[in-house]
């Protein structure tokens, strides 16, 4: 069974460091983050009303998220009358509950998966497994993390840490009839892995999913997939219970035609993703079943800056495009929300009580290449500044920021300090001690200046 | 024209050089350039840190000593997007500091947009006959979106060599201080932008931004590369006589 992000120990300067020492998961990371930011500038570039688009899609998420109570009960009475049950779920047990114990009605020991970051959220297949039932995931990539017992550390590409000769040996090791001659021939994995599935996708009577996105006028639940597998899960078994966050909302059908190119094209960087999964209620004798989800949502919603972050459709353009995410990788976010975004929604929807979660905001240089290519205009850095007013900071550092705070707030106490610098300008170590050593440990020291600037024009310019 | 020098703590501490250069340039120019004395610093490590009351405050200093002038210049992308980007949102909406800020905020200009939108000069006569390549950084690339302005300033350098730099318009990894808050990560990025620098041939990097250029700097001095940190504004003051 799969690890648990929840109580993980570690901040992000602490766990990032490790992944920076791994030269494998650096060069990973690197080629597999620069490809798909090079096929998302392609395709985005390619439309004239990219920013129009975006601009709409930031529109329709904040009216949505401000009529969100009207918006739900629309969407449960529309789910309802199509022969579904909504259950309502405020936190990760209550919903857990709930999944289990419809699970547990039908008799199954099993269920198949469609890949879903609200179920990792709340950590659905470890409470199922307390229960006797065993979760299988039918994304390649969440099987591969999953038979690797392993942690996600990409929305969109949960193994991109791993490369091709790992996943064989996984695959090796883990998957049960897998051929002995098994190569690592990207083909070859992909066969074994659907061999693998296809036996699950017969013999599972029940299937667990998220949705990208949910129409309240029509009741509609929408996954949008790269490999079919999703599809098999929500056609398949004969009962389907799906987990989706209160926020994955939209109005009207006729709103997806806007993130229906907004997601593609920020996400795997292609006009149109291979499989859209669109679904009404029970179709077919289908057992529908929809847990709709806060666990925090309304908390994020009820901050004025915070609440931008619902916007978020998951695309993970902003890891792709991120430089920290690049070097730290996803495990250092210690949450199934990693990279720019999860630096923002992590710590509103879990809190800043552990080392970790306090840590996460501060995990940027605020570089601003997040903001630039989040479809729904999310304003990462601004939220991230916002956090970091909310974090809690360390005695020693909130001391010093003071006396600067002090020093900096009259020009001639600055003065003075420049002075005083200036004066012990050939005692400073080419070594800092304490936490400034952070920056000598890498860098060498800029030269204290003879004479600051404004001692210049003081004795120059002032007439 | 009289304009106002917003030096910048850091470049008014550290980098003294970078104010003479602007000075000489702005004169050379025609401008009648002015020093408000009681000027300190915009609140961005404060604010940027998770410290906004001390930057509110700082931010309330500002606007006072800035009033009233018809144009202030600061050689620094990332405070005069502090200044324009981020003070608007540090005051409540109504108040009296937002109406200060909303009228000396658009007044702040950083050098390259001062030369080339209100100055309207590309060439400003300077003289620099080395290969210069150049870094955009992050907050003059994406917070204040100076596009090619610098770079248009660069190439009519007579005798200098603009070279492409590859990744420009990726972080350095300094971040204020995000650079000793998360080192490895920070080190990581400055390694990588420094192995870019060097696959240019370059003599000089250049940038609008000592603190960037302090990060990327100290790490070019520290793997011993020969390569100089020089502000943008240090080679459009250099002339020909002065060489």
């Amino acid at each position: 069974m799969s690890a648990t992000f929840l109580g993980m120990p570690g901040s992000f300067p602490k766990n990032s460091r490790k992944a920076v020492q791994n030269s494998q998961l650096r060069f990973n990371l690197r080629k597999a983050t620069h490809t798909i930011r090079g096929k998302r500038a392609g395709v985005v570039g390619e439309l004239p009303d990219w920013q129009e688009l975006r601009a709409a899609g930031k529109a329709i998420k904040d009216h949505t998220l401000r009529n969100l109570d009207r918006y739900l009960l629309q969407l449960e009475e529309a789910v309802t009358r199509a022969g579904g049950t909504v259950h309502w779920a405020r936190d990760a047990a209550e919903a857990n509950r709930i999944v289990t114990d419809l699970v547990k009605a039908t008799g199954e020991t099993e269920v198949v998966k469609v890949k879903s970051m609200a179920t990792q959220e709340i950590e659905l297949n470890q409470a199922l497994a307390a229960h006797g039932i065993t979760a299988y995931e039918t994304d390649l990539a969440e099987l591969i993390v999953q038979l690797g017992d392993d942690f996600p550390s990409h929305i969109l590409v949960p193994a991109i840490h791993r490369n091709r000769s790992e996943i064989r040996e996984i695959f090796l090791d883990k998957m049960p009839h897998v051929p002995p001659g098994l190569t690592d021939d990207p083909p070859a994995l992909a066969e074994a892995a659907r061999l693998h599935l296809r036996e699950r996708f017969l013999r599972s009577k029940v299937a667990i999913s998220g949705a990208n996105f949910m129409v309240a006028e029509t009741g509609t639940l929408v996954v949008l997939e790269s490999e079919g597998n999703g599809r098999m899960c929500l056609s398949l078994p004969e009962t389907l219970i799906s987990v989706v966050g209160i926020e994955k909302l939209l109005p009207s059908w006729r709103d997806l035609e806007v993130f229906l190119q907004l997601l593609p094209r920020s996400s795997t960087g292609e006009r149109m993703n291979p499989y859209t999964s669109m679904w009404t209620g029970a179709v077919e004798g289908q057992d529908f079943h929809l847990v709709l989800l806060d666990n925090g949502r309304t908390d994020v919603l009820a901050d004025e800056v915070g609440r931008q972050a619902l916007r978020c459709i998951r695309c993970s353009a902003c890891l792709n495009v991120c430089p920290v995410y690049e070097r730290a990788g996803g495990h250092a976010y210690g949450s199934v929300y990693p990279g720019p975004i999860g630096a923002i929604l992590t710590p509103q929807l879990r809190g800043m009580s552990s080392e970790l979660d306090a840590s996460l905001p501060f995990a940027s240089s605020l570089c601003g290449a997040c903001y630039d290519v989040c479809p729904v205009a999310i304003d990462i850095p601004e939220v991230l500044v916002d956090l970091r007013a909310k974090a809690p900071h360390a005695a020693a550092e909130k001391a010093g920021m003071k006396v600067a705070g002090w020093i900096l707030n009259d020009h001639e106490r600055l003065a003075k300090a420049q002075r005083a610098a200036t004066r012990a300008r050939k005692l400073v170590p080419k070594r800092l001690p304490g936490p400034l050593s952070a920056w000598t440990d890498t860098r060498d020291l800029p030269e204290i200046p003879e004479e600051s600037f404004r001692d210049w024009w003081e004795r120059n310019e002032r007439a | 024209m009289r304009v106002a020098l917003f030096i910048t703590c850091v470049n008014d501490t550290l980098f003294p050089g970078t104010g003479k250069a602007v000075v000489s340039l702005l004169r050379r120019l025609g401008c009648d350039v002015d020093f408000p004395a009681a000027q300190t610093c915009c609140g961005q490590m404060h604010v940027n840190t998770g410290y906004r009351e001390e930057g509110v405050r700082l931010a309330r200093h500002f606007t006072e000593v800035f009033a009233g002038y018809d144009a202030v210049v600061a050689p620094s992308g990332s405070c005069a997007a502090m200044v324009r980007e981020q003070y608007p949102k540090l005051a409540k909406p109504g108040s009296r500091g937002a109406a200060a800020i909303a009228e000396v905020a658009p007044k702040v200009h950083e050098l390259s947009e001062f030369l080339i939108d209100v100055l309207k000069v590309e060439d400003v006569g300077a003289y620099f006959p080395h290969r210069v390549t150049y870094h955009p950084t992050c907050h003059s690339l994406r917070g204040l979106r100076l596009g090619d302005r610098p770079t248009r300033l660069l190439q009519h350098v007579r005798g200098l060599e603009l070279v492409p730099l590859p990744g420009a318009e990726e972080c350095c990894g300094f971040g204020g201080t995000f650079a000793v808050k998360n080192p490895a990560v920070s080190a990581a990025m400055g390694a990588d932008k420094t192995r870019n620098i060097m696959d240019t041939g370059a003599e000089v990097l250049c940038a609008a931004d000592n603190s960037c250029l302090m990060h990327i700097g100290g790490t070019l001095s520290r793997q011993k590369t020969g390569v100089r940190t020089m502000h943008l504004a240090e080679i459009l003051a250099s002339t020909e006589e002065a060489q």
